[in-house]
């Protein structure tokens, strides 16, 4: 199974000393925390895609290059990249650059982002939201299969004897995650192509993603790809711990109750209940992280947002202390722990070029 | 009496007792009384908004409703039946009222029956009801009937007020029966289930 952490990239005044990081301050902060998950034995690092303040990360495949020569083993990811106004044509390739140039150490989030006004800055109406998740998503596919393209779509030019390069690494794509709350259409785009499904799981009630999940898991399962628990899942999580729990909730509280998204709403004892946000001890987060897996089934990836909010760095660099030290390998032992041995873990780069390798030469195939 | 069908009554009164829920529950008890002249079993649940005022204020927060907040949506979006009693503050239905049917999924409530009742200080406010709470129901494409009922402070006073109160729910209620027991039961609505195949998401149909 592989840990990791995802970052929003927000800018976001820290409200118990009214400090507000630059912009540069953040971003050279997001690959600090980077290198930070390499050092503390973490498995990835996941950025958002934003184009609007308060949010940097407008470019994820600069950012994840620079940190890929700065680390050795760490998998390159995003969370999500926006498969609706990007265009599917410079996904391929950006992409495909990225993993040569990290050894193959990248995989990639698809998602819809999280604002309306985005789409018309690229071109696009959010009224074609899903059309344009589904028809980018099968170009992109297919660029990164076929040598040779001839396309013809909704929203953008054709393409006539069209090759997107460079080639994906040793022939093989990035593997690929479709991002979602609640959209079942998502699951099902996940579970027609084999591809992963993670759950954004955070600010949500678990049942949430326990409906989608299981609809992804029996989708899988239908389109012939393995059995429902053999799907590929990941999951968001959001944590705060110190080692004393009280001193947990006073410390985060004042970042809670302003924060974006959820601040001025309810309140943090209710909003623990509610969602998956777990503040308290280092075993209050392993005890609760191990508790998705009674709704969602073995899953093979958990990310935590761990960085949003106004937290300063020196806080989240002690979180990621914590995280690595004492919380993922107890999750690492436990989760391993009757684990069905049929239950695969998620595709990395060497596992999908030894698959490709075994498997008949079926080059070209729709899927 | 056949299949049952279930009433919901949403309330949107701040006071305690508040003369809303009184109309609100004055609707119910007719219209259940008329269902069951139709050979319809009647079933009736009360929200009291301010019960929840709380939780409907972080569901417009956060996105999601609160654990004790889903069921009323559920039931509301369920109902056989919908009674939706407010009372008029300064022109229209209240805040709250409006803020709850903000977060009612969209469509859940399109082809509902629903009798709108509501309260104020003076009978001045009475055609709120046609000009706000009519055209609210209207856009939510659901089935509202044609009698409303609105409540005066007279209206709770002497004999010959309250005679006319009496007649009005008792007409509005007729009409709701007859429009809840002439349809199919409801069914709940489901956000997360798949209603479209892939093939067709991928021709763009």
């Amino acid at each position: 199974m592989q840990f990791g952490i995802f970052t929003v990239g927000d800018v976001t005044p820290d409200p118990t000393t009214g400090t507000t990081p630059s912009e540069h301050d953040r971003i050279m902060a997001m690959v600090r925390i980077a290198l930070k998950a390499e050092e503390v034995g973490l498995d990835v690092f996941a950025t958002g895609e934003h184009h609007n303040p308060p949010f940097v990360p407008s470019s994820p495949t600069i950012m994840l290059g620079y940190i890929a020569a700065r680390t050795d083993r760490l998998l390159l990811s995003t969370a999500t990249t926006l498969i609706t106004t990007n265009d599917p044509v410079k996904i391929a390739e950006d992409y495909a650059m990225l993993q040569h140039l990290a050894g193959g150490r990248v995989d990639l989030m698809l998602g819809r982002g999280n604002t309306g006004p985005v789409y018309p800055w690229f071109g696009q109406d959010i009224r074609n939201g899903i059309p344009l998740a589904i028809e980018n998503y099968a170009l992109l596919h297919k660029l990164w299969r076929e040598d040779v393209v001839d396309w013809k779509g909704r929203f953008r030019t054709p393409l006539q004897s069209f090759t997107s390069t460079p080639r994906p690494l040793d022939g093989v794509p990035p593997f690929v995650w479709h991002g979602s709350i609640r959209s079942p259409e998502i699951a099902e785009q996940a579970a027609y192509y084999g591809d992963g499904f993670f759950a954004n799981h955070i600010f949500w009630p678990k049942e949430h993603t326990q409906r989608m999940v299981g609809l992804y898991r029996e989708r899988f399962a239908h389109y012939g790809h393995g059995s429902a628990d053999q799907a590929i899942v990941g999951l968001g999580g959001q944590v705060f711990m110190r080692r004393n729990s009280q001193d947990a909730v006073r410390e985060f509280r004042p970042y809670f109750d302003v924060a974006p998204v959820y601040g001025h709403g309810p309140s943090l004892e209710d909003f623990m209940r509610e969602t998956p946000l777990t503040v308290g001890s280092p075993q209050q987060v392993i005890d609760r992280t191990l508790s998705f897996r009674e709704y969602v089934g073995d899953y093979q990836r958990q990310l935590f947002l761990m960085d949003h909010a106004g937290l300063p760095l020196k806080t989240v660099l002690e979180q990621l202390d914590l995280l690595g030290e004492e919380v993922v390998p107890v999750l690492r032992k436990e989760f391993a722990a009757n684990r069905p041995a049929h239950v695969p873990d998620a595709p990395t780069h060497a596992s999908l070029v030894a698959a490709a390798a075994s498997a008949p030469a079926e080059t070209g195939a729709a899927r | 009496m056949t299949a049952e069908r279930k009433l919901v009554v949403v309330a949107s009164g701040l006071r305690q007792p508040s003369s809303t829920r009184l109309l609100a529950d004055r609707l119910a008890a007719a219209a259940a009384e008329e269902l069951a002249r139709l050979g319809v079993a009647p079933a009736v649940e009360v929200v009291e908004l301010r019960d929840h005022a709380h939780d409907v204020v972080n569901n417009l927060l956060t996105g999601f409703p609160p654990a004790e907040l889903a069921p009323v949506i559920d039931a509301v979006t369920g109902a056989d039946g919908l009674i939706a009693v407010s009372p008029i503050f300064t022109a229209s239905y209240s805040g709250l009222f409006k803020s709850f049917v903000d977060l009612l999924p969209e469509g859940s409530l399109a082809g509902k029956p629903v009798l709108i009742g509501a309260t104020g200080g003076t009978a001045r406010h009475s055609l709120a009801l046609e000009h706000a709470m009519r055209p609210l129901f209207a856009y939510l494409r659901s089935v509202v009937v044609p009698t409303a009922v609105f409540a005066a402070p007279e209206d709770w006073g002497g004999d010959e007020g309250g005679g006319a109160l009496d007649r009005r729910i008792q007409r509005a209620a007729a009409e709701l029966a007859a429009e809840v027991a002439r349809r199919e039961p409801a069914k709940p609505a489901d956000p997360f289930a798949l209603t479209t195949s892939f093939e067709d998401l991928l021709s763009g149909e």
